[in-house]
């Protein structure tokens, strides 16, 4: 079997209250294969977001092993992870986190500021033109978040979340401020784009309906994994 | 490319919140603003402090000869007459500190007569074409000033001042009216602007001035001793006294030397010798220049060896200059404390509005991080948003304080001089407020941890 793109081994984490240390994650042993849809699931506080900053290089481990592309990643200065950030992953929040009083468009364009290899600003534009058709708000290329749904919100995320031509996107609890028709639709897309695409997407989420559309699952609680990699239906 | 992206992002950034922009720029206009008032007003009033000194000669230099000793008898200053009109023509060839330079007599207590009016001016001054040049006297009131030929002819021509004008010319133009001064026959070619009063309080105004030539030929019954106004004073009470319409060659304008002061001076003190030499520096700044030219000038003039005492002796005003310095020194470091003061303030209040604007953009900055921004292209996005915004309130601010001085200028009518120095320094000020005061929020703002900031309500 081809090296997994992530791969963690023993994985920890502990925060520091006082002179106590917390443990959060308590030893993660975990496979993630490119061109997956996996969803993490679990009760809130049980470490799964703790799990997924990590894993999105957002914050580091405290014990244990993590390897991207069979490479040992585990200590990383904060720089290196940013520039990872910059280059492989895409994050889709909860809230959206677009900047207020800013096109769409602009919002989109964003993270490629920080690219290191940075192509003309027409070709950027095109490209984020094109992101934004992919998610159905080529009409609203010019609109503020204010003006959006939180649908169309979280739509430009997921096209700014993609800009960086990203191989992992992490998706924490992205349908969490969502209707349910908003939902589906946002899931589908992510869906589409895991299929078409080939986008390895991460979805951390607290409710069943919506790992219903991962391909597989891990449950965490109480900083374990509990639930093994299997389809649920 | 880079430096372009980074301030059209800050400026994208200020844009978003155009009200709390301007409000924060608001402190730094308001600085830089008070800096270029207060400095512009300074200027102006220093510079008209100085026009004023130099009107009364900051920058004039008088020479006189220096005591002499005959057989260890000192004859004090000016006891012999060495000055020539060819030390005149030198130093005015060859020091390039000097603008103007002149030989200068006066004399009190001659009266003058005007039709049926007589008046007493307080000094009869003369001197060479360069004269009004080196008092400063600018452009006559009315007619003109006397000419090197009219110097050269030794012609009976006077310029007057304005009292001189009141008292004996009332309700006339003077120009080309006759004057008699101890009974020679001169002609007014020329009226003297208005001075006023010197620092000692002496009216400037009272005053005629003639050719030194016709001063030393024809008012002077010697060139050697005419400064003195105690035997000024008989010779103008005496109407009979035919020498002063004639001058005769009497035996007092020709010193007899021994043959012991025969060799020791080079230069045989002769009629023509004058006793004093008025010069004037180009600037106030040049007289140390000027001085040290017309010494070297005249030492070798006057055959002086190395380690010689001078013959001569040169005084200029520079206590005044000394003083002006100091006053206008003091000033400009008030100015300066009040604009430090005032920019201070700004300052504060930038950093006061940074500190908010980072809290408020916690979020966004946690997002930039968790799209790959590195915390030091954070810290360069804050600093260049105060930089920029402290930039454009330097800006407006030169804007709004040159409008100031302007309407000072032409409200209340105080001199204003535009400072460039001071543009630039406020420019200058500005940014480095905007990096100083914009430091500790950016780097707060960089330090950040993503995950806390991404969570920041």
């Amino acid at each position: 079997m081809a090296t997994p793109l992530i791969e963690l081994r023993g994985l920890e984490k502990a925060y520091r209250l006082g002179d106590v240390d917390v443990p959060v994650l308590k030893g993660i042993d975990m496979e993630i294969h490119e061109g997956t849809l996996l969803a993490l699931m679990g009760p809130s506080g049980g470490g799964k977001s703790t799990l997924m900053n990590i894993l999105g290089f957002l914050d580091v481990s405290t014990g244990g092993q993590y390897l991207l592309d069979g490479r040992d990643v585990t200590t990383l200065s904060a720089n290196a992870r940013a520039d990872l950030r910059n280059e492989r992953i895409g994050f889709v929040f909860q809230n959206f986190n677009l900047l207020a009083r800013t096109s769409a468009l602009k919002n989109v364009l964003m993270p490629l500021e920080y690219a290191k290899h940075r192509k003309s600003a027409r070709e950027e534009r095109a490209w984020a033109e094109s992101l934004l058709q992919r998610v159905g708000l080529g009409e609203r290329m010019d609109y503020q978040p204010s003006q959006m749904s939180g649908g169309q919100q979280q739509r430009v995320a997921i096209a700014r979340a993609l800009v960086n031509r990203p191989k992992i996107l992490f998706a924490d609890e992205p349908t969490g401020n969502l209707d349910s028709k908003t939902s589906e639709e946002v899931l589908r897309m992510f869906q589409e784009l895991n299929e078409q695409e080939g986008i390895t997407i991460v979805l951390v989420t607290h409710s069943a309906e919506v790992g219903a559309f991962a391909k597989e699952a891990y449950h965490i609680k109480d900083g374990l994994i509990v639930g093994g990699t299997y389809t649920e239906k | 490319m880079f430096l372009l992206a980074q301030i059209g992002s800050a400026f994208v950034s200020l844009r978003r919140n155009v009200l709390r922009s301007l409000l924060t720029m608001l402190g730094i206009v308001i600085g830089v603003a008070v800096v270029i008032t207060m400095m512009e007003i300074g200027a102006g009033a220093s510079k008209s402090i100085q026009a004023s000194i130099s009107n009364m000669g900051t920058n004039v230099l008088m020479i006189w000869p220096w005591a002499t000793k005959t057989a260890g008898i000192s004859s004090g200053s000016g006891g012999a007459v060495t000055l020539t009109e060819e030390d005149c023509a030198a130093i005015r060839a060859e020091c390039l500190a000097v603008e103007a330079v002149t030989p200068s007599l006066s004399r009190r207590g001659i009266q003058a007569i005007a039709g049926n009016r007589n008046w007493t001016p307080f000094t009869v001054y003369s001197g060479n074409e360069d004269y009004f040049t080196v008092q400063s006297w600018g452009t006559p009131d009315s007619g003109r000033y006397f000419t090197a030929r009219e110097v050269r002819t030794a012609a009976c021509v006077a310029v007057i001042g304005q009292t001189v004008k009141r008292e004996l010319f009332p309700n006339e133009d003077p120009v080309g009216k006759d004057l008699r001064l101890n009974s020679v026959l001169f002609r007014v070619i020329g009226v003297l602007p208005i001075k006023g009063a010197n620092m000692m309080g002496m009216d400037q105004d009272d005053t005629v001035i003639v050719p030194w030539t016709t001063m030393r030929n024809r008012l002077s019954r010697s060139g050697g001793s005419a400064t003195g106004a105690s035997g000024a004073s008989s010779s103008s009470s005496t109407e009979s006294d035919t020498s002063d319409v004639y001058p005769a060659v009497s035996a007092s304008t020709y010193p007899e030397q021994d043959s012991v002061q025969a060799e020791n001076y080079l230069l045989p003190v002769r009629f023509n010798n004058i006793n004093q030499i008025t010069a004037s520096a180009k600037t106030a700044e040049q007289v140390p220049d000027a001085i040290e030219q017309i010494t070297e000038v005249l030492r070798r003039r006057h055959g002086i060896q190395p380690g010689e005492e001078d013959d001569f002796v040169i005084r200029d005003m520079s206590e005044m200059l000394k003083t002006m310095t100091a006053t206008s020194g003091l000033m400009t470091s008030l100015l300066l404390i009040v604009a430090l003061l005032s920019l201070v303030v700004g300052g504060v209040g930038i950093m006061n509005i940074m500190l908010v604007s980072v809290t408020e953009r916690t979020r966004e900055i946690g997002l930039r991080m968790a799209v790959g921004a590195r915390g030091s292209r954070i810290l360069t996005q804050f600093l260049t948003e105060s930089v920029l915004l402290c930039l454009l309130g330097g800006l407006v601010g030169i804007g709004v304080g040159r409008l100031a001085s302007t309407i000072i200028a032409n409200v209340l009518g105080w001199p204003v001089s535009v400072s460039l120095g001071a543009i630039l320094i406020s420019a200058g000020v500005s940014a480095a407020i905007g990096v100083v005061f914009g430091f500790y929020p950016a780097w707060r703002a960089s330090r950040l941890n993503p995950i806390d900031a991404l969570r920041h309500e």
